[in-house]
């Protein structure tokens, strides 16, 4: 009973600061309509700045006037980030500010690295809350109670300005319908500023706040998020007491799951969130969105048209220039290639999940390290032939893919999206946690390509058949009759089942196939590299596909493939420099400002203002 | 000689709010049956009963006397009825043909087929039913530049893509330019005629409903409360009570 009272006492001290960052979170989200990805940076930031403060800042006064402080220059850092970055791209298509986000992240984790180094920091100790007090025999750090304390208060208080005052009128009113709130003449630019300034400072009062007790590193911005995304969603979006019972409950619980459980502390997190979501698909507090009948946001797709003799004449040179590689370059050159056209493959199967099926999927790694899980445990464990594992490896993230997609589809929107999140996570986690199977961080090595396949260029060459040949199905199912009831379960939900199309049917076996071509690009991959890592299932692998497909353009059939094209090059010529992050980041920030269409859109519209391309043509 | 389509006593309760109460009508072949009502009267409460958008508290449809009431929209479209919504749902990302053309692959039950290029597909009789609808000067246009009237009339032509025997149609000419609600309904009356299509709609335009309804129902508060032809509802007193308290605009409409 003492043990329990006291597990249950430190999970509420465990879930204050997951809970102030939820909160921002779900505010920004709310108003903006942008998932912040960049939140878990702000509450590193939060972390290292209240550090840097607690070293100059003396005594009980500075420590919380740190606290305090960090929480402002990170508010005043999401202001920053607001006008810069967002501002310009707010009336880009929907979700496109992820991408921006996304290089918001990379910048900061350089800037850290550059100001604060690459050491974990250890946090101070509260002044005068240093030891424990004793409560029913079992010691409670007497800070855990200061927290027990100060969270309730921070929740009153946000509540009662979200309820009660006029700017929480504004807020809850942009959150229900911002175009209504900018006709009655509220200037929408500054509230959305003042929102992700409060959103930003409460990510940086969570990091500051936990100092004492996890200090703090340059691994914080993406080990928040999961546990984040979990809490906003099992909370609901935008509900305030949601999250706060939300944080506590996933505390609470990671707390016994330490306690009892060890192995599975990270799989119980994601398998709470999905029970919670099959019983209340939009949270505990959360309701439902309201979805427009839009479709797609903003400017409609083009329509597209199978390839001209021209563009099949062009496709085919590319081909055989790409053939032709061995000729003239280096056995480097091929395994860059190599990699360029997995990555190529793997971002095409996101783009037809999202681009044509209008299916964001925030954990497609999920499909292509599992492909490669599958290929690699067959080998290792069953002794399975390279041929054999090869082509099981893409029916296995086919199946997870279509098992995973039954259940998000029951969900829309950024639920859908939070949700394949949850489940790529939750595989990460399976993997990483059961070593005795997956070798769990040492990862699987020794998988390599059957005798014939060997040579880099005889390798090369595979790798090509099977990522152009993905890439040319994937496109030729955009044309066919499913590739259209796809698109038209898109743009209107409502018209294809008046007319007869099963909607869901069409986007399970969508999302299914895309699986499967993720599986081929993950099971091309472990047998170029000869090893396969818990890093190809997690939230970095998940967003590189997804800033690739934003950034080669969602609405232009080669989009994805552009895109990876483009990225994975820049990329590789990007990783020589030591803050490579930092430059990449800005690369994309300054992409996502000058061409909110995707490289591919951008310049079709380019083209068409020099009237280089007739109207409706497709690239 | 069976109706096309029968309601007997449907009934939706939202709550405790009764927003549709026992509606029995019948419609039958080759008519074009308009049910009006202020607004709030039920009349797209009723409508979703229909279509299966919206389970029904109580009550039957009947479609040619076999009961459908509890099928899913896609097995009631699949039973031979198309219809058009208020706000026009269209494929944005299409053109006009390909709108059509993907009616025509669900029909033929061609939704999963990978092999072929959709676009070659029922191309002729896609433009016979752009063609029938105005519209096939416009087939290759991008959908989503289409102005108001031509998307009606595009959502008509997906409509009457299955070959329905009744055709429900929801304000269709609701948004529209008094010009193009005109032409719109005079469309619809003539495919009436030529392929012996029933039509159950809602409208608002009092000139539309007389000029070209065969018969009109009045909902009011959920209720059934008159059923005639043009002449019989404008000189109705309750219909007038209910329209304007009482006032005579709608005979000095009549007069033209």
């Amino acid at each position: 009973m003492e043990f329990f009272v006291a597990q249950i006492l430190t999970g509420l001290a465990n879930a204050s600061s997951l809970f102030l960052v939820a909160c921002g979170l779900s505010l920004i989200f709310g108003v903006t309509r942008i998932v912040n990805f960049a939140h878990g940076s702000l509450y590193m930031l939060g972390a290292y700045i209240g550090y840097s403060l607690m070293q100059v800042l003396p005594g009980m006064i500075g420590f919380w006037g740190a606290i305090l402080l960090a929480g402002v220059i990170v508010g005043v850092i999401g202001v920053a980030i607001e006008m810069l970055v967002l501002r310009p791209v707010y009336r880009a298509p929907e979700l496109f500010q992820l991408v921006a986000t996304f290089g918001v992240i990379l910048v900061i984790q350089d800037l850290a690295l550059i100001i604060w180094g690459p050491e974990d920091l250890l946090g101070p100790r509260a002044p005068g809350l240093r030891g424990v007090v004793r409560i029913m025999g079992e010691p409670i750090p007497k800070y855990d109670i200061a927290l027990l304390v100060i969270t309730p208060l921070v929740a009153v208080a946000l509540w009662y300005l979200i309820t009660r005052t006029r700017v929480g009128v504004l807020v809850r009113a942009a959150t229900q319908d911002r175009e209504m709130v900018g006709a009655l003449g509220v200037n929408q630019a500054w509230l959305f500023t003042g929102v992700f300034a409060l959103g930003s400072a409460l990510a940086g009062l969570g990091g500051a706040l936990q100092l004492p007790k996890g200090g703090a590193d340059l691994m914080m911005d993406f080990n928040i998020l999961p546990p984040l995304f979990v809490v906003v969603v099992v909370g609901g979006m935008g509900s305030l007491p949601g999250a706060y019972l939300a944080a506590i409950i996933i505390s609470v619980l990671n707390v016994f799951g330490v306690a009892y459980m060890p192995q599975s502390t990270l799989v119980l997190m994601f398998v709470v969130m999905i029970v919670v979501l099959m019983i209340r698909p939009y949270g505990l507090f959360g309701r439902e969105e309201v979805a427009g009948e839009h479709g797609q946001a903003g400017e409609p797709e083009r329509p597209i048209k199978p390839a001209s003799d021209k563009i099949r004449l062009l496709v085919t040179a590319g081909i055989v220039i790409l053939a032709l590689l061995p000729l003239y370059g280096s056995s480097f050159a091929q395994v860059l290639t190599t990699d360029i056209l997995i990555f190529c493959l793997f971002a095409a199967s996101l783009h037809f999940l999202l681009g044509l099926g209008g299916m964001v999927s925030f954990g497609h790694a999920a499909y292509y390290g599992g492909g490669a899980y599958v290929a690699a445990l067959l080998v290792t464990h069953a002794g399975s032939p390279m041929e054999l594992a090869f082509i099981l490896a893409p029916l296995g993230a086919g199946l997870a893919a279509l098992v995973i997609g039954w259940v998000c589809l029951r969900l829309t929107g950024v639920y859908f999206a939070m949700l394949t999140l949850a489940f790529a996570q939750l595989l990460w986690s399976l993997v990483f946690q059961w070593g005795t199977v997956t070798g769990g961080d040492d990862g699987l090595i020794n998988i390599w390509p059957a005798e014939w396949l060997k040579d880099t260029t005889i390798y090369f060459y595979f790798a090509l058949f099977f990522a152009v040949g993905g890439i040319l199905v994937m496109r030729h199912v955009a044309h066919s009759p499913f590739g259209y009831a796809l698109r038209a379960a898109r743009d209107s939900e409502r018209q294809a089942e008046a007319t007869g199309i099963n909607t869901k049917q069409v986007q399970l076996l969508a999302f299914g196939f895309a699986g499967m071509m993720g599986g081929l690009a993950g099971a091309l991959f472990v047998f170029s590299k000869g090893s396969v890592f818990p890093n190809e299932l997690e939230i970095a692998r998940s967003f590189d596909a997804l800033i690739v497909v934003f950034l080669g353009g969602v609405k232009t059939l080669s989009g994805g493939v552009v895109g990876a094209g483009v990225f994975k090059a820049i990329e590789d010529v990007l990783t020589r420099f030591e803050y490579w992050r930092l430059i990449m980041g800005l690369l994309i920030i300054f992409v996502v400002i000058l061409a909110p269409d995707g490289i591919v859109g951008s310049l079709r519209k380019a083209a068409r203002r020099v009237g280089g391309l007739k109207a409706g043509g497709e690239e | 000689m069976t109706a096309i389509l029968e309601t007997r006593g449907l009934t939706k309760v939202f709550g405790g709010v009764v927003a549709v109460k026992d509606v029995s009508f019948q419609l039958h072949k080759g008519e074009l049956l308009a049910l009006i009502g202020p607004n709030g009267a039920g009349k797209s409460t009723c409508f979703n009963m229909l279509m299966g958008q919206l389970p029904v508290t109580s009550g039957d449809v009947y479609l040619e006397g076999e009961r459908i009431t509890g099928l899913t929209p896609r097995q009631i479209w699949r039973k031979g009825v198309g219809r058009t919504f208020q706000i026009t749902a269209t494929y944005a990302s299409m053109t006009v043909i390909e709108n059509v053309q993907m009616a025509l692959m669900s029909h033929h039950g061609e939704i999963l087929r990978f092999l072929p290029f959709a676009t070659r597909m029922h191309r002729d009789e896609a433009l016979a039913l752009l063609d029938m609808v105005g519209m096939a000067n416009q087939a290759e246009r991008h959908s989503a530049v289409l102005a108001y009237g031509d998307l009606k009339r595009m959502e008509l032509a997906i409509a009457l893509a299955h070959t329905p025997k009744l055709l429900l149609m929801d304000e269709p000419t609701a948004g529209m330019a008094p010009k193009e609600r005109v032409a719109l309904m005079q469309l619809t009356a003539d495919i009436v005629r030529d392929r012996g299509v029933s039509v159950l709609f809602t409208e608002h335009d009092m000139d539309v409903v007389f000029a070209h309804s065969h018969r009109i129902m009045v909902l009011n508060r959920g209720e059934l409360i008159a059923e005639g032809n043009a002449e019989q509802i404008r000189n109705n007193p309750m219909v007038q009570d209910v329209y304007l308290g009482g006032g005579t605009v709608f005979a000095s409409e009549g007069a033209q």
